[in-house]
């Protein structure tokens, strides 16, 4: 009995700090729409600061100001009111991506000007390693005393402000519907960012609190401490504070639990420990009938302008054929300088660049064209990797294990789209990552599977008398590989699926009416996009010729949606912009020291936040306005008399030919009213 | 007897409490139109959902020409020949009024295959074109075929979900408040289309709409709803007239 206390017992603290951070993710998804991701940063942030100003010398009380109650929640306003309140009516992907690149780039930052923080040396208000008393002959720390108890007290004062607070009152109707809440004259702006700033104080507490049971202060660490979060939110349904609260402390018991009763040095206990929470969340995902259709209750929903969709504009005819040429040029001209002038590691970059475009591509398929969130696509990549390398080292060829990699991914693919068949939106990206998670923390250990740290070696192919073993000749055998698979994502884009799956991220319900199997389609989708993350893997592994699980990490599932996203996720030029640009920018900024080793997930991070604004991506964007001012120059030209272009919807201008365009760019800046 | 078109039997319905529907039986023949009317919350749209299967009931049972269709997933019955419209639109936003169309087409259809994609073969046919433009003639948004869905109004958006219920065309065609929002050339619009469909006896139509005068000038039949229950259904003489009627609909003759 004393046993399973002392396993049980400090599983206490872990849980109500998870509890802290969940009932933040509750109150913002409920107030917001946004499932917000970056606490796990805030969190990060607030522990940083904290362990920062004791180091230096801070009285705690100060330093305990600082952290949680001025730094994390002026994060979370400036979040709201600079993103997120712009993403109301906004599609899931709109309102996951900027979190996402939030939660990659607030790290970042901080490691940039502060360095790593090393370990705490105290934790709240109790001598954290000192044995205050004994329950039930388990020593009690001071460390554990004090989470529990800070987070006893902040949950219930949390509750009773909710229950019987003028505030709480507010709060509750904005959640029900912003507009009519505002109609009653409350101001739901105001009251959405004081959800915002509570949650972030809760996030930046359980930061701080959870941070002395860590060894270090990583970012990671917190990433872990959201995952269990995310968990213990859906085991509440997004929607109910007291289950949360439940859920949080069960999981942070049963994790103790595990560690305590799973035979150790073995990769199920060293593995399951960690992704237990994960392991919680998709049974919960899956389990919890509120989060198969989560779908807005406001009754005046239909008031505000629908979310805009971005859609390519139709061009001049000639400014087509002149941005075709053009681009054909960039690309010639790259590839006679990889080819002539480039030195030998170069040449690795652009390889690296290409195969890195093909996993963006499953991306572009599965997100992009159909509107699925996918959080595990580095999974499917690792997963290809993986089986390109058993089977080489069952002396494979390895052409043909890269082509069966692809097959197995794709498999994988459809058993992972099987439960998120019932799943809507920002659901489906959880399970997936829960997915991401489980595979780098338990599937990939394996001897048989990715062999842990130590990974596999995967050759160069031959075909016949060509050897690929060559830096050059696996630059085209890796080009040919791009070429096609872009070619059929074009394909399929232009062809009834494409465009079915197009419908299918307008509306599933629609899509549904009009005859569409939608669950066939998602389970395509996620086959196909599997079955091209799996062949860029394989590639990749061939390329990099050894492979290991830190490969394929479930961040970097996180950091390829930011980049494709960032870039341009509607299109299969944007995925090889995507990819190409990541791998140069990874070889520029190898060399500099360690501190600023994220920046290139900084840079990604940071051109993900224009997401709220132009959903098609920075590159995207940018092409679009150099297109528009030559279409401008065009028409001048054309028209030596000095006539201004003819407006989109004057008179003889003909809407859907070229001057249907200027509806489509600029209806970001001016939304159509319902009235 | 002939085999009605759409019949459902004890079709019950309830969110908590609150029973949406309780023991609706209505058969409707083909080529019918039928108005639905009541006050909100009577549950006409959750007759629309349950008909299509965006929900499902928790009794009862909804047959299609006499075949059982309740348990079937909602594309099976959109494609056995189910149109429908939605109240609160439900666009493929991005895609334009014609694309809107072309899918429709497609999937009604069911000539859509992976490997046909990969072929180049997956583009739409010239008839499919032809028929997609046709219909954009007929509701009066070719002007705007190729614009995005969100740059339109309201009423126009309403309009493309009108011409997408009517690929096909659809057996059954259940139309939720097609007329709000509309101005008043995309009403006339509204009613030419409806009272062309009125004609067609192979086309049956269900309309739920709040505009009594639009409605009686397009059907021959009106059912009314109150709480989840049929009040009052014949033709629309009668059931104006039906002082039950008057009471929960209208609120006079308390």
């Amino acid at each position: 009995m004393s046993l399973f206390l002392s396993y049980l017992l400090p599983g206490i603290p872990y849980g109500f700090a998870y509890a802290l951070m969940a009932v933040g993710l509750v109150l913002t998804y409920r107030a917001s729409g946004v499932f917000n991701l970056a606490f796990g940063a805030q969190a990060y942030v607030s522990a940083v600061i904290f362990s920062i100003a004791l180091r230096d010398g801070w009285p705690g009380w100060a330093a305990f100001v600082v952290s949680v109650l001025l730094a994390s929640p002026a994060i979370g306003l400036a979040m709201e009111r600079l993103l997120f309140r712009y993403t109301r009516t906004a599609g899931p992907l709109v309102k996951l991506v900027p979190a996402l690149g939030l939660l990659i780039a607030i790290p970042a930052v901080t490691q940039m000007i502060i360095g790593t923080a090393t370990r705490l040396p105290s934790s709240l208000v109790l001598q954290p390693w000192k044995v205050y008393f004994h329950l039930a002959s388990t020593p009690v720390s001071g460390e554990e005393l004090s989470t529990t108890v800070i987070s006893i007290a902040v949950i219930a004062a949390f509750g009773l402000v909710l229950r019987s607070s003028g505030l709480g009152l507010r709060m509750r109707a904005v959640v029900e519907s912003p507009r009519m809440a505002e109609l009653s004259g409350v101001r739901a702006d105001r009251t959405s960012a004081t959800a915002w700033v509570l949650s972030s104080l809760l996030a930046g507490l359980a930061g701080v609190l959870l941070a002395p049971l860590y060894s270090t202060v990583s970012a990671s660490n917190f990433t872990a401490l959201l995952v269990a979060a995310i968990a213990a939110a859906a085991i509440g349904s997004f929607t109910s504070l007291p289950i949360t609260l439940i859920g949080a402390i069960g999981l942070g018991i049963a994790q103790q639990l595990l560690a305590g009763y799973l035979p150790s040095g073995t990769i199920l206990s060293s593995g399951l420990r960690p992704a237990f929470p994960f392991v919680v969340l998709a049974i919960a995902l899956v389990a919890r009938k509120t989060l198969r259709q989560p779908e807005a209750r406001d009754p005046l929903a239909s008031c505000d302008p629908p979310a805009v969709a971005f859609r390519a504009p139709a061009r001049m005819t000639e400014v087509a054929v002149g941005s075709r040429a053009f681009t054909a040029l960039v690309v010639g001209m790259l590839v006679a300088t990889i080819l002539v002038l480039v030195p030998g590691n170069w040449e690795f970059v652009f390889t690296f660049g290409i195969v890195l475009s093909i996993i963006f591509l499953s991306i572009t398929l599965l997100t992009g064209m159909g509107g699925q969130i996918s959080l595990g696509q580095a999974a499917f990549a690792g997963a290809g990797a993986f089986t390109a390398g058993q089977l080489a080292m069952h002396s494979m060829p390895v052409l043909g294990a890269i082509l069966l990699a692809g097959v197995l991914s794709a498999v994988l693919g459809a058993v992972v789209a099987l439960p998120a068949l019932r799943l809507g939106g920002i659901a489906v990206g959880l399970l997936t990552l829960s997915f991401a998670l489980l595979a780098t923390n338990v599937l990939f250990l394996y001897p048989w599977a990715g062999n842990g740290a130590t990974g596999l070696t995967v050759p160069r192919p031959v075909l016949g008398p060509i050897s690929f073993a060559g830096n050059g000749a696996f630059f085209w055998l890796s080009t040919v590989f791009l070429v096609v698979l872009a070619g059929a994502v074009k394909l399929v884009q232009w062809g009834t699926t494409g465009q079915e799956l197009a419908a299918l991220r307008g509306s599933e319900r629609g899509s549904a009416a009009v005859g569409i199997d939608v669950r066939r389609l998602r389970v395509v989708a996620f086959t196909l996009s599997a079955a091209i993350a799996g062949i860029g893997g394989a590639l990749y592994a061939s390329l990099e010729q050894s492979v290991s699980v830190n490969d394929f990490n479930y961040e970097f599932s996180l950091i390829y949606v930011v980049a494709v996203a960032a870039v341009g996720v509607y299109s299969v030029a944007g995925a090889i912009e995507a990819g190409i640009l990541y791998a140069v920018l990874m070889q520029l900024t190898s060399t500099l020291p360690s501190r600023y080793s994220s920046l290139l997930a900084l840079v990604f991070a940071l051109a993900a936040l224009t997401y709220v604004r132009h959903s098609e991506g920075v590159v995207a964007y940018a092409k679009a306005w150099v297109l528009d001012r030559a279409e401008q120059l065009a028409r001048y030209l054309q028209a030596p008399t000095l006539r201004p272009p003819a407006e989109p919807g004057a008179p003889g201008a003909p809407v859907g030919s070229e001057t249907g365009r200027a509806e489509s760019v600029d209806m970001h800046a001016a939304p159509r009213s319902h009235s | 007897m002939v085999t009605a078109l759409l019949q459902t039997a004890g079709l019950t319905k309830r969110f908590g409490r609150v029973a949406a529907l309780s023991e609706v039986s209505l058969r409707l023949d083909a080529g019918e139109t039928v108005g639905v009317i009541g006050p909100n919350g009577a549950g006409k749209t959750t007759l629309f959902d349950c008909i299509l299967g965006v929900l499902q009931p928790d009794a009862g049972s909804v047959s299609f020409e006499g075949t059982r269709i309740d348990r079937l997933p909602v594309f099976r019955r959109s494609l056995l020949g189910i149109g429908r419209t939605f109240q609160r639109l439900e666009l493929f936003s991005g895609m334009t009024p014609r694309e809107h169309l072309l899918v429709t087409e497609r999937a009604r259809g069911r000539q859509g295959a992976l490997w046909k994609d990969v072929l180049g073969m997956g583009r739409p046919t010239p008839r499919e074109k032809s028929e997609a433009a046709d219909l954009l003639d007929l509701v009066g948004l070719a002007d705007v075929a190729d614009a995005p869905v969100e740059s339109l109004s309201l009423g126009k958006s309403r309009l493309v979900e009108l011409a997408r219920a009517l690929v096909g065309p659809p057996k059954l065609l259940l139309l939720d408040e097609p007329s709000s929002g509309l101005d008043d050339a995309e009403r006339a619009t509204l009613v030419s289309v409806l009272s062309r469909l009125g004609r067609r006896r192979d086309v049956a139509v269900v309309v739920v709409e709040h505009d009594l005068d639009l409605v009686s000038t397009l059907v021959e039949r009106l059912v009314v709803f109150d709480v989840g229950r049929v009040i009052a259904d014949g033709t629309v003489e009668a059931v104006l007239a039906d002082t039950a009627v008057r009471r929960a609909y209208l609120g006079v003759g308390r």
